[in-house]
C-alpha cells in the first residue's frame, strides 16, 4: 500500500489529540472509561504509525512523507521524516501504550485530566520529531512543557512544586535563546524551513558560533548534559513512574535529535571548532555522573543518573560526526528509551507495592518475585552494555566513532562502561539478592498479567536489538551517511576558501 | 467646500458622541435603579457594535478631515475595533460587580463611552493638539471611573492618584508639545515629518527635549518604568471591572498614539526615539518581572505583568520599522483578550457577596471548578509565552521584528525577562493545581463566563488560524509607515 500522499504524520501527531478531546467531554465520574479511551487510542496511533515504518524507503536520504499548508505567512506547517526522525516517531507511540497501562493503578485521582495531559503530550512529542519548519519545531518542542509540568506537578511526589518548577523554568531558559537563534537564522536566510536550511543555505561562521551555542544551551538542558543535568533527577524523582518513563525515554532523546538535525548539519563550522567542549562534557557526565549514581539511596535517582551518563554516549557519538559515532548515538538513544524506560517502569512495579523508593528498604525480592528478577536482570544487564543485548551496540559503536576521532576521549569514556556495571550491578545486588528478611517483603506478589504485558514487549526488544539491530541500522545508514558526507564537504570547502589567496 | 458628507470617515466618533448623550438623556429621565443602569449599559454595547460596523464599512484608505487634525485609515481602523472589543467586554464584565456593589448608575456606561470617544481622538490624531484633546477626554473619564465607588476609601484614593499623577503627565507632555511647536513652528505630524525630514532634527536640542517630555507624558499613560508608579495602586484600588477596562482599551489607544507620533511626525529623529523606547521597555520588562514575583493580589500582579507586557510591546516600536508596527498590532491584539480573560477570572474569584481577591484563594480551583482553571491556565501560560498559544505567538513577532532590526541585545534582555515572568504565572498555575482545595467559588454570572470562555478558546485556537490578525496587522502597519 503506497501512502505517500495521505497526509499520514499529521493523523499520527494529531490522534492523541482527538482521543483527549474525547475524553475530556466524558462525564467526570468515567475514570475507567478514560483509561481505555486512553489505551486503544495511544494503541492505534501506534499501529498506524507502523504504516510509516513500513512504506519507509531506506534508499534515500530525503524527507518522505512531506506535507505542507499555508499557515503564519512565510512561515509554513510542514511535516516529514527522514531514517534519523523515522524511528524517534515510533519509539514515542510505541512507549505510551505501556505508559497508560503502567498507570492504570497507581494513578487513582484526577484520571481524566492524567489521561489528557500524557495524550496531549503525546501529540507534542511526536510533533517534535516530525516537524520540518523551524518555528513549528519550536512550537512542539516547547509546547511539551505545558503537559510535563503539569504531570510532575500534579501527580508526582512530596518535592514535586520544586522538582516541576526547575524542570520548567531550566528547559524555558535554554529554549528561549534557542527561539532567539531560530529568529535569527529566519532574518538571515529569510526562511525556517528545515530541508532549504540544511540543503541551501551556508551561514557565515562567526554567526555560525553564536547560533551553535544559543541551540547548545537548549539541547544540552534537554539532554541534560552536565553542568546543567541538575533538574534531571529530581524531575524523575518526583514525577509519577509514567512521567519518569517518557522524559527518559523520549524527552531526552530531543536534545540529540536537536543535535543531530540542527548543530551538525546547519552549523557544521561550528562544530568543528566545538566538538572539543562537547568530548570534555560528555567525558565528564559520563566518569561524574556515573560516580554520583554509585552513592544514591533513591532507585529513580540511581537510574536518572545513569541516563545522564548514557546521555554522555550519545553525544559524544554525535559530535565525532563519523558513520559509526552518529549510527551509534542513535541507537543508544533507541536503546535507551527503551531500557531506561523498562528500569523506571520496574522501579515504578515495586513502588506500587512498597510506597517507597529507597533502595535499603528492599532486598531479597528474587526470591519472592522471580519473573520481575528476571525482566530486571535483563535490563540492568542492557543497561550496563552486556553483548547481546541492545545496550552494548551502541555504547560500542559511539566508543569506535570515539576512537577514530580522539583516542583520549574514547579512552576515558571507556571507564564509564566500567562504572555503570558497578552501580547497576550494586543496585540489582541490593534490591534483588541477600535475604528477604524485612516482614514487609514476605507478602509481596510477582508481577500481575498487566505488568507482565508492561514489560514483555521491553524485554523482547531489548535482547532482539542486541542480537540483530539491523532493522535500525538500515533506516538509519543512508541519512547518517548523508549528513557525514554534507558536514565533511562543508568543512573541506571552508578549509580550501582559507586556503585560497 | 464641505459638505457633509465628507465628514463620513468620522461617522464612527459622531455616531458615539451622539449616542453618548442620548444615553445619558435617556438615563437622567428614568428611574435611577440599578436595571436602569443595566439596561443603558447593554445600550452602550449594541451602541459599539453599531460603531464597529461603521469603523468596518468606513474603508482602509487615508482621509485627512479638519484641516488634517484627524485621520482615518487602516491603522486606526485596526486600534479602533481593538478598543471597541476591550471596552464592550469590559462594561459586559462589571454589570455583575457594580450591581452587588450598589452602584450601577446609568453614568458608568455612559462615562466609559466617552472615554471611548477620547481613545477614538487618540488613534486617529494626526496633529499635537487633536492628541492632547483625544488624551484628556479619555484621562478625564478614566479618572471619574477610577474613583466611582465613592463608599470605599481605597477607590477614592486610587481615583486621586491617578487624577494627581495623569495631570502631572499631562502637563509634561503639553510642555514637549510646546517645545516642539516653537521649535518647528507646527503641529501636524505631517508638517512635523516634513520638517525633520532631513536630518536636522537632531541638532536641535530644544526639539530634542520636547520629543522627550512628549515621550514621558505617553510613557506616564502606557505605563512604562519608570512612570509606572500608579499602575499598581490604580488597579488594586479601582473596582475589578474598571481595572478591567483600564488594562485594554486605554492601553491600546495610548500604544496606537505612540506609534503614530513616533512614525508619522518623527520617523527623521528614529535615532533619538529609539534609545529612549529601548531604555523604556528594557526597565518595564525587568521591573514589571521582577515585582510580581512577590504580590499576593491578583490584581497587583495583573498590574505588574501588564508592566512587563508594555515592555514587550516597546521592543516591537522600538524596530522602527513596518513590521515592527505589525508586531506591536499583533501583541495589542493578544493582550487585550488576555488581559480581559484574566480580569474576568477576578471577578468570579467571589464566595457569596465577597470578592476574593488574593491570588491564595485560587487554591485548589483544579478540583472545585476545573473549567475555570483551565481557562485561567490557558491564559497565564500564555502571558507566559509558551507555546502554543496566543502569546507565543505576540512575543514571537516582537522579537522577531527587533532582531531584524538588528535589536539582538534587547531580545536577550527580554527572553530572559520572559523566564522571571514564567516564575510567577507558573506560581498560580501551581496554587491553582498542585494545592490542596480551597472553599468553591460561588457561580460567576454569564457575562464573565462568557467573556472567560471566550478569551481562553482564542488564546488556544488562535495557533490553527493565525492569518488574518497577521494579514490585518501587516495592513494597519502599512498604512502607518508608508
Amino acid at each position: 500500500m503506497i501512502i505517500t500522499t495521505q497526509p499520514i504524520l499529521s493523523i499520527i501527531t494529531f490522534l492523541p489529540l482527538v482521543g483527549a478531546i474525547f475524553i475530556a467531554t466524558l462525564p467526570k465520574a468515567a475514570a475507567n472509561n478514560a483509561r481505555w479511551v486512553a489505551l486503544w487510542t495511544t494503541i492505534v496511533t501506534f499501529f498506524v504509525s507502523l504504516l510509516i515504518w513500513v512504506n519507509f524507503d531506506t534508499s534515500t536520504p530525503a524527507f518522505q512523507f512531506v506535507e505542507e499548508y499555508a499557515w503564519l505567512g512565510p512561515i509554513k506547517y510542514k511535516m516529514g521524516v527522514d531514517g534519523i526522525s523515522m524511528l524517534f516517531v515510533i519509539l514515542t507511540t510505541f512507549l505510551m501504550p505501556l505508559c497508560v497501562l503502567a498507570s492504570w493503578q497507581s494513578i487513582e485521582e484526577r484520571v481524566k485530566e492524567y489521561m489528557i495531559a500524557f495524550l496531549v503530550l503525546e501529540t507534542l512529542m511526536i510533533g517534535v520529531f516530525c516537524a520540518l519548519d523551524l518555528v513549528l519545531f519550536y512550537l512542539f518542542f516547547e509546547g511539551g512543557l505545558i503537559p510535563m509540568f503539569l504531570i510532575i506537578g500534579v501527580w508526582g511526589g512530596p518535592r514535586r512544586v520544586y522538582a516541576s518548577f526547575k524542570f520548567f523554568l531550566y528547559t524555558l531558559l535554554g529554549s528561549l535563546l534557542m527561539l532567539i537563534a531560530i529568529l535569527a537564522i529566519y532574518g538571515y536566510a529569510g526562511t525556517t524551513d528545515i530541508p532549504a536550511l540544511l540543503t541551501t543555505t551556508r551561514l557565515p561562521p562567526d554567526m555560525q558560533f553564536w547560533l551553535w551555542l544559543a541551540f547548545f544551551a537548549s539541547f544540552a538542558v534537554k539532554m541534560p548534559m552536565w553542568p546543567v543535568h541538575t533538574w534531571l533527577p529530581d524531575a524523575h524523582v518526583e514525577a509519577p513512574t509514567a512521567g519518569s518513563v517518557i522524559l527518559a525515554a523520549i524527552l531526552l532523546k530531543m536534545g540529540g535529535y536537536g543535535f543531530l538535525r540542527f548543530s551538525v548539519p546547519m552549523f557544521p563550522l561550528a562544530t568543528e571548532q566545538l566538538a572539543p567542549l562537547v568530548f570534555a562534557l560528555s567525558v565528564i557526565a559520563i566518569i561524574y555522573t556515573s560516580l554520583v549514581a554509585f552513592v544514591q539511596e533513591d532507585m529513580k535517582k540511581l537510574i536518572a543518573y545513569s541516563s545522564v551518563a548514557h546521555m554522555g554516549f550519545v553525544t559524544m557519538g554525535i559530535f565525532t560526526v563519523t558513520t559509526q559515532g552518529v549510527d551509534g548515538a542513535i541507537f543508544q538513544m533507541l536503546s535507551h528509551g527503551i531500557v531506561s524506560a523498562a528500569l523506571f517502569l520496574c522501579v515504578g512495579v515495586v513502588y506500587d507495592r512498597m510506597h517507597t523508593r529507597e533502595i535499603a528498604a528492599y532486598g531479597g525480592l528474587a526470591d519472592r518475585m522471580p519473573i520481575y528478577a528476571a525482566c530486571f536482570m535483563v535490563f540492568t544487564m542492557a543497561n550496563v552494555g552486556l553483548p547481546g543485548t541492545s545496550g552494548f551496540v551502541g555504547e560500542f559503536l559511539t566508543l569506535l566513532g570515539a576512537f577514530k576521532v580522539n583516542t583520549w576521549v574514547a579512552f576515558s569514556a571507556t571507564f564509564g562502561v566500567i562504572l555503570s556495571a558497578c552501580y547497576a550491578l550494586y543496585l540489582y545486588r541490593a534490591v534483588m539478592f541477600g535475604s528477604l528478611d524485612k516482614p514487609a517483603l514476605k507478602l509481596l506478589p510477582d508481577l500481575s498479567t498487566r505488568e507482565i504485558a508492561v514489560l514483555a514487549p521491553l524485554v523482547l526488544l531489548t535482547v532482539v536489538l542486541g542480537f540483530y539491530p539491523a532493522p535500525i541500522l538500515d533506516v538509519t545508514a543512508v541519512s547518517v551517511k548523508n549528513l557525514v558526507a554534507q558536514y565533511e564537504a562543508a568543512i573541506a570547502g571552508a578549509s580550501q576558501a582559507a586556503t585560497l589567496p | 467646500m464641505e459638505t457633509l458628507a465628507s465628514y463620513s470617515p468620522a461617522l464612527p466618533e459622531i455616531a458615539l458622541a451622539i449616542g453618548a448623550m442620548a444615553l445619558l438623556m435617556l438615563g437622567v429621565f428614568r428611574e435611577d435603579t440599578a436595571r436602569n443602569g443595566v439596561s443603558v449599559g447593554w445600550l452602550s454595547v449594541v451602541l459599539m457594535a453599531v460603531v464597529a460596523l461603521l469603523v468596518g464599512w468606513g474603508g482602509a484608505e487615508r482621509v485627512e478631515l479638519f484641516d488634517g487634525a484627524y485621520v482615518s485609515d487602516a491603522f486606526s481602523r485596526f486600534a479602533k475595533i481593538l478598543i471597541l472589543a476591550a471596552a464592550a467586554a469590559s462594561l459586559i464584565l462589571g454589570f455583575g460587580y457594580f450591581e452587588r456593589a450598589k452602584i450601577m448608575k446609568f453614568e458608568i456606561p455612559v462615562v466609559v463611552l466617552l472615554s471611548t470617544i477620547g481613545m477614538f481622538m487618540m488613534v486617529s490624531a494626526n496633529d499635537l493638539i487633536s492628541l492632547y484633546l483625544g488624551l484628556e477626554l479619555m484621562s478625564l473619564a478614566l479618572y471619574v471611573l477610577a474613583a466611582v465607588r465613592r463608599d470605599s476609601l481605597r477607590s477614592s484614593e486610587s481615583g486621586l492618584k491617578y487624577f494627581v499623577l495623569g495631570a502631572l503627565s499631562s502637563g509634561m507632555l503639553l510642555y514637549g508639545a510646546s517645545l516642539i511647536y516653537g521649535f518647528t513652528g507646527t503641529t501636524s505630524f505631517t508638517a512635523l515629518a516634513e520638517a525633520l525630514k532631513d536630518g536636522s532634527g537632531a541638532q536641535n536640542v530644544g526639539l530634542v527635549v520636547g520629543l522627550v517630555f512628549l515621550l514621558v507624558g505617553l510613557a506616564f499613560k502606557i505605563s512604562a518604568v519608570p512612570f509606572h508608579m500608579w499602575t499598581p495602586d490604580v488597579y488594586e484600588g479601582a473596582p475589578t471591572p474598571v481595572t478591567a477596562f483600564f488594562a485594554g482599551a486605554p492601553k491600546v489607544a495610548a500604544v496606537a498614539l505612540l506609534l503614530r507620533v513616533l512614525h508619522d511626525a518623527f520617523p527623521g529623529m528614529l535615532f533619538q526615539w529609539q534609545q529612549i523606547i529601548v531604555f523604556l521597555s528594557v526597565a518595564s520588562m525587568l521591573l514589571g518581572s521582577f515585582a510580581a514575583i512577590g504580590q499576593t493580589s491578583i490584581k497587583r500582579l495583573l498590574a505588574f505583568s501588564s508592566i512587563a507586557n508594555v515592555g514587550f510591546i516597546l521592543i516591537g516600536l522600538a524596530a522602527g520599522t513596518e513590521y515592527g508596527v505589525s508586531s506591536v498590532l499583533i501583541y495589542l491584539a493578544i493582550y487585550v483578550v488576555m488581559t480581559l480573560g484574566s480580569f474576568a477570572v477576578v471577578l468570579a474569584m467571589r464566595r457569596k457577596d465577597e470578592m476574593d481577591e488574593t491570588i491564595q484563594s485560587l487554591a485548589g480551583l483544579s478540583q472545585t471548578n476545573l473549567p475555570m482553571a483551565v481557562a485561567f491556565a490557558a491564559l497565564l501560560f500564555s502571558m507566559a509565552g509558551i507555546p502554543p498559544l496566543a502569546g507565543f505567538f505576540a512575543k514571537f513577532y516582537v522579537f522577531d521584528a527587533a532582531i531584524k532590526a538588528g535589536l539582538t541585545p534587547l531580545v536577550i534582555v527580554g527572553a530572559l525577562a520572559s523566564v522571571v515572568g514564567a516564575f510567577y504565572y507558573l506560581r498560580v498555575v501551581k496554587i491553582m493545581f498542585f494545592d490542596e482545595p480551597a472553599d468553591k467559588f460561588s457561580p460567576a454570572e454569564p457575562g464573565v463566563r462568557w467573556v472567560m470562555g471566550l478569551s481562553a478558546a482564542l488564546v488556544i485556537f488562535y495557533v490553527v488560524y493565525p492569518l488574518p490578525l497577521l494579514d490585518a496587522a501587516n495592513a494597519a502597519a502599512r498604512a502607518l509607515v508608508p
